[in-house]
């Protein structure tokens, strides 16, 4: 298209941070600093001082209910939304001063309804940020069919296909390609499996955790679910009315010490069993090896553990590891035991709700 | 009134049959010629005013009023300007046809959902990028069926510019109506209706291959 003078200022003061952080695929350290957003004729603010640093490769997951701004928060971010106040630093740098059309070029950004391009084959689709940065066609294709790959869907079968061809699970992996097809350092994910059924859900944050481990980019992942929050983050922060952070941190202490009442209703009943579901085996304190008792391996959580003395109604079960060696044993007392050990104070708290 | 007589009607095709298809040309000829103006002028047009509420809706006023001018009237204001022939003819077809197209541009532009507008615009697409690359793409199918409406109104202005000596089986239809009570009046009325008739079907079959060739498979039912 002709335009694409226009999309390429020959002078751009932001090429060369642009270029650097293109080269820091593995993520980059995001500030908002005192970040507002006030709308013409509203009264309140629907984002009001969201101050924040996310550090390089972390996952964090905005929590909070329909209307509290975490989308909002996350759409200043590419500058979706402009901020009224405030400012947002990406590697460090300002990125309000920013030529918007490039700054989004190298974030990624995928959303609920996917918005893949209907008339576009996948593959053209995930080519569309590589062609805005003026790939060539042979860099493009190789990207694509590494990408294909990477989120499971076969290029040779899926490649030429329209976006109404796959189904919503697939669609949504081609979305991720899509945002992940210049390797942005930052990706921002809103509600990105929110529309999927329970099972292509699970087996997509599934795969989505692996990717992250494998990519380690910087993310921002907006959802009301809190299960998936504490499946997916690193960190938590839990939003309430114009995005105020009520608690920032690890699902784990989320879990142990909810900040207040609030925080506490967003975790819901089974707070216990849900923070068991977060602790490896490996983490917990093993009594001695009782014969015949059933067997569970050194990976699975204590969560895991528990849901198997129940089945079983075994006063132990043997952890073993990946060589099938028994490690030793764990029982209910001993769940209880790293409950209380880890946050005593937490744990007393909600025995008395 | 004669009666129709189906030996004296096929002894006048068969006398006439060439100056029948080359007025069915012509009549075909200048449709299309006031299409191809009223399409890119349309588009242009919508692609102008589609997400600016004044100019929008003055452009579409306008192109509703026009279409409320009966052709006969506008044929006639035209041709003291115009003179008589393919000018007015030309003029008055595209004039017909820019509200189909026109509206259609504005509404395909404008109904492009908004989460494929906001990935558009969060891949770093500019204003005018996501305008032409993945608007207009997807309001193709519209546009390509106002001008299908365009073209089956065009079909019949265009008999009724035979009034202003107008191209094309027009010519036909009035040279029946100011015979009437001759030998060939309902031959000739009656070759001009059917032959624009058949026209419009076969026009209407070319859009259907039009709008297969140019439009995504991804949008295609």
């Amino acid at each position: 298209m002709p335009d694409s003078t226009t999309d390429t200022p020959a002078v751009s003061t932001n090429t060369g941070f642009l270029s650097a952080i293109s080269q820091k695929q593995r993520g980059v350290s995001i500030e908002l600093d005192g970040v507002s957003k006030v709308y013409p004729g509203q009264p309140e603010a629907a984002v009001d001082d969201f101050s924040m640093r996310i550090e390089p490769g972390e996952l964090v997951m905005f929590v909070g209910p329909s209307g509290c701004g975490k989308t909002t928060t996350m759409k200043m971010i590419n500058r979706i939304i402009e901020p009224s106040n405030g400012s947002i630093r990406i590697d460090g740098t300002d990125i309000l001063s920013m030529d918007p059309n490039q700054l989004r070029r190298h974030i990624g950004y995928v959303i609920q309804q996917i918005g893949l391009f209907p008339h576009l084959t996948i593959a053209e689709n995930i080519g569309v940020v590589p062609k805005l940065l003026g790939w060539s066609k042979s860099r493009i294709a190789d990207r694509v069919d590494e990408l294909l790959q990477t989120v499971q869907l076969d290029p040779e079968q899926f490649a030429k296909r329209y976006p109404k061809q796959l189904s919503g699970g697939q669609q949504q992996r081609a979305g991720v390609a899509r945002a992940l097809a210049a390797d942005p350092p930052v990706m921002l994910m809103d509600e990105p499996f929110g529309a999927t059924d329970p099972i292509t859900r699970e087996k997509l944050q599934a795969e989505f955790l692996r990717l992250q481990a494998d990519i380690g980019k910087t993310i921002i992942f907006v959802t009301h679910d809190f299960d998936e929050a504490i499946k997916l983050g690193d960190r938590i922060a839990v939003l309430s009315d114009r995005s105020q952070i009520e608690q920032f941190d690890t699902p784990a202490r989320i879990l142990a010490n909810p900040a207040n009442e609030y925080v506490s209703s967003f975790i819901g009943q089974g707070a216990a069993l849900k923070r068991l579901a977060l602790i490896p085996l490996i983490d917990a304190p093993l009594r001695p090896a009782v014969d015949g008792a059933p067997q569970i391996t050194l990976q699975d959580s204590l969560r895991d553990a528990l849901n198997m003395l129940v089945l079983t109604g075994a006063a132990a079960v043997n952890v073993v590891d990946v060589d099938h060696r028994v490690c030793g044993s764990i029982t209910n007392a001993s769940i209880s035991a790293v409950l209380n050990d880890a946050q005593p104070v937490a744990f007393a708290a909600e025995g008395t709700r | 009134m004669t009666s129709f007589d189906f030996g004296n009607a096929m002894t006048f095709l068969e006398r006439r049959w060439e100056d029948i298809l080359v007025l069915a040309g012509e009549h075909l000829f200048v449709v299309v010629i006031a299409l191809a103006i009223a399409l890119v002028t349309g588009v242009l047009l919508g692609l102008l005013v589609w997400n600016r509420a004044t100019p929008r809706a003055t452009a579409i006023t306008a192109a509703s009023v026009a279409i409320t001018v009966p052709s006969l009237a506008l044929l006639a204001l035209l041709s003291p300007v115009l003179g008589l022939g393919w000018g007015p003819t030309i003029v008055a077809l595209v004039f017909y046809s820019l509200l189909p197209i026109i509206r259609n541009t504005v509404v395909g532009l404008t109904e492009v959902p908004e989460h494929i507008m906001e990935s558009a615009k969060a891949m770093g697409m500019s204003p005018r990028r996501i305008l032409l690359t993945t608007q207009l793409p997807l309001a193709w199918p519209l546009i390509l069926t106002g001008t299908r409406v365009a073209a089956q109104l065009g079909l019949g202005v265009a008999a009724i510019a035979a009034y202003v000596a107008g191209p094309g089986l027009g010519q036909y239809i009035f040279k029946g109506l100011s015979s009437l009570g001759s030998k060939n009046a309902l031959n000739y009325a009656l070759a001009g209706t059917v032959g624009i008739i058949l026209l419009a079907l076969l026009v209407d079959g070319a859009f259907v291959l039009i709008s297969r060739y140019t439009t995504s498979r991804g949008l295609r039912a």
